[in-house]
């Protein structure tokens, strides 16, 4: 897996996503869900403009002087015992963590969710040298189990329903209990601590690296990235270069936007803040430990017009209030960051080329923008993007003229938000009548298969979505 | 340790930046507000305490209150509540305090097992947290707000301790609590430039670990402990 998913075509995953009933009354519920806790946040907060200029102006003073922070922060990893990888491509990043786990002769490593584990394709990677790879977050390990890619950053498996996740633990796990969560997440605990247990690397994200003393903090509900940061010898830590702070202080301000923003929560259950390895004395955490800081791209927009984009603490508010995204669901999106901060990003990180129709995937009803915790001006970015792709790239896309008629229908207004799935149906016309596409301009370039990626995404979406058409609605 | 890449990886940085590299110098700016210290400013500690029990409902905790001298009382009521047989417990220097000593002493004399985290036993402290019932640490700086208890983890108090067996208790010393996450972080930021190092893992604990991923349903109790009791001793 790389940043790019899956090989269906914009149109088909779109397709997909519309057609698929259950997916959007979930997500449309996810969304309402984190909206209303994010809002009632900022009710209670009062002053929440005022939290949002402050963390904007962290993020711009620490990405106009990242090199020195990044240097500080590598310092300090160095001084508490750590070993520090700048890795500036995807590659340099699965060589280097491939390195330690033959160095390691390790058999299995369990992960914490990280997004920038899955843009680099780091799992394949790990499998390439015969390493076992568990994930432990409870959604992911679902995913994981049925080959599904994640559709929401915040819940992954959202487009998901507990008699599927049922089916998957008793077919994959011999699970033989109840389709209730209770019984499944207890399933999932037994499971996973045996997984913990026998785990040779443990390897997590970082939300926030402190720069004053090389912490890497990770802030989690479940407790996973506690047992992978507690009980193997090894530990890595992958980290997209943007993610450092300058001080403790403030982490504070980003870690109480973040898991406002994302849940609607003062904080989660675990804000989980490692320094190096094990001190003298101590019995658990790492004896050996990696920061891998990765590039990838990320370089290339510094200096230029969508530096801000770098701000982002992926905490999913600009998803949360997407009209499109709620119509089309993650999987349209193609990459490993959906909805809107994924539409300004993922052409950044990826190039025009695979991902020209994404800019496109907004009514630029601005609700991206103002609900953005740290102020980036994402609907603004998109209209760049769009005025880059087709003044300077000359690569007008077939989706324009059809996506701008299909979405300002359906996305431009608050009525939007109300509509009914039938109506919303109708709305979509120009993407699920066959003719229509067929008239577009010529078919998208196929897809360049990097890899040996087997696009589990289109295959088990389908089959998964002609199931529940036999089934009916749940 | 090692530093690999690093200068090839900032000079790109840099040159993308268009600006010469910056090695040192670099001084926080004067930010324009600062929301953070308004939260809960001016409260006493009681009415401290009285946040941090309304904000135990939200997450989920038991909320218990008593003195120094009804601690073993409350303690041993807690652990019966959970049907704990096996204990591990940090052993902070504040056990001896809070007359931990003699409590553990009593439980283990009514038959419980009971095990205080020990540098000299290496991994088997961990064995013990995994067939563990319950884990009591103390709290090292107890947040009001969110309803945190934060634990800098050392030799002494393992991050097992409060991961691991399905019960957790944290005894939160009533002089601990502070209105948020904005005093902990300022606390360890002055320490860290007073030339203190930092714990190798410091753990903010908000009640007990839970999950939102299937349908959405709040599930209590996924990696970490499924219930979790807070119990403030006024000192
Ligand atoms: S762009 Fe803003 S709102 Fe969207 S995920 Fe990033 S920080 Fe959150």
């Amino acid at each position: 897996m790389s940043i790019k998913l899956g090989d269906a075509s914009y149109e088909e995953r779109v397709q997909e996503g519309v057609q698929n009933e259950f997916m959007r009354q979930a997500v449309a519920s996810a969304q309402g869900r984190f909206r209303s806790g994010k809002q009632k946040q900022a009710d209670k907060l009062g002053n929440w403009e005022d939290w949002r200029t402050l963390g904007e102006e962290i993020r711009t003073h620490t990405l106009e002087n990242i090199d020195y922070y990044l240097q500080l922060l590598s310092d300090n990893v160095s001084k508490r015992g750590g070993n520090v990888f700048f890795a500036q491509t995807a590659e340099e990043a699965n060589d280097y963590i491939q390195h330690v786990i033959k160095e390691k002769n390790a058999q299995k490593v369990v992960k914490s969710k990280s997004m920038v584990t899955e843009e680099i394709g780091m799992n394949e990677a790990l499998e390439e040298v015969g390493a076992d790879v568990v994930e432990s977050d409870l959604g992911e390990w679902i995913l994981q189990l049925d080959e599904d890619p994640p559709s929401h950053i915040v819940a992954p498996a959202v487009h998901k329903n507990k008699e599927q996740v049922k089916e998957t633990f008793t077919e994959k796990k011999g699970y033989n209990q109840s389709s209730q969560p209770e019984e499944l997440a207890s399933f999932a605990r037994e499971q996973l601590r045996q997984e913990f247990l026998s785990a040779d690397v443990g390897i997590t994200g970082c939300n926030f690296a402190v720069a004053e003393s090389g912490a890497v903090t990770l802030v989690t509900n479940e407790g996973n990235a506690r047992m992978a940061t507690t009980i193997p010898d090894t530990q890595i830590s992958v980290m997209g270069m943007e993610r450092v702070v300058p001080t403790y202080e403030e982490l504070d301000i980003l870690v109480s936007l973040l898991t406002r923003a994302a849940v609607g929560q003062d904080l989660t259950s675990y804000v989980t803040s490692i320094t190096g390895t094990r001190l003298e004395g101590e019995t658990d955490g790492p004896e050996d430990y990696h920061l891998v800081i990765v590039d990838n791209g990320r370089s290339k927009i510094l200096g230029t017009e969508f530096q801000s984009a770098l701000h982002c603490i992926r905490c999913a508010a600009c998803i949360n209030v997407c009209p499109v995204y709620r119509h089309v669901g993650g999987h349209a999106y193609g990459s490993v960051y959906p909805g809107p901060i994924g539409a300004v990003l993922t052409p950044l990180l990826d190039g025009y080329e695979d991902h020209k129709e994404l800019p496109y995937a907004s009514s630029l009803c601005g609700a991206c923008t103002e609900a953005c915790p740290v102020k980036i001006p994402l609907h603004e970015q998109l209209i760049r993007h769009r005025e880059i792709i087709v003044e300077q790239e000359k690569m007008t896309p077939r989706s324009e003229r059809l996506a701008m008629k299909g979405f300002a229908k359906w996305g431009s207004s608050p009525a939007a938000y109300k509509m009914s799935t039938a109506m919303a149906r109708s709305a979509m016309k120009p993407w699920t009548k066959d003719e229509t596409v067929a008239n577009g301009p010529g078919p998208l370039k196929g897809w360049t298969v990097n890899r040996d990626f087997p696009a589990p995404a289109k295959q088990t979406f389908r089959s998964w979505f002609k199931e529940r058409q036999k089934g009916g609605e749940s | 340790m090692t530093i690999m890449n690093r200068e090839s990886f900032l000079n790109n940085v840099t040159a993308n930046l268009h600006r010469p590299r910056r090695t040192e110098g670099v001084e926080r700016p004067e930010w324009s507000v600062q929301p953070q210290d308004e939260v809960l400013s001016g409260l006493s500690q009681d009415e401290l305490v009285d946040v941090l029990e309304k904000h135990c409902a939200v997450i989920h905790t038991e909320f218990k209150r008593t003195d120094r001298t009804g601690l073993a009382a409350v303690l041993k009521e807690t652990v019966e509540g959970y049907a704990g047989k096996t204990i591990v417990a940090s052993s902070d220097p504040r056990n001896a305090d809070y007359g931990l000593h003699d409590f553990y002493q009593s439980i283990q004399d009514d038959g419980l097992e009971v095990h205080l985290w020990d540098e000299k036993e290496g991994k088997g402290n961990q064995a013990v947290a995994e067939r563990a019932d319950v884990g009591i640490t103390f709290s090292d700086i107890t947040l009001a707000e969110s309803g945190t208890v934060t634990l800098f983890n050392n030799k002494y108090n393992g991050r097992a301790i409060s991961l691991m067996p399905r019960n957790y208790i944290a005894i939160i010393p009533k002089s601990t609590i502070v209105p948020r996450l904005t005093q902990a972080t300022k606390q360890i930021h002055e320490a860290n430039e007073a030339g203190n190092d930092v714990a190798s893992c410091v753990s903010f604990v908000s009640g007990p670990s839970n999950s939102a991923d299937i349908e959405m349903n709040l599930i209590v109790g996924v990696h970490g402990p499924v219930e979790v009791t807070y119990i403030v001793v006024d000192d």
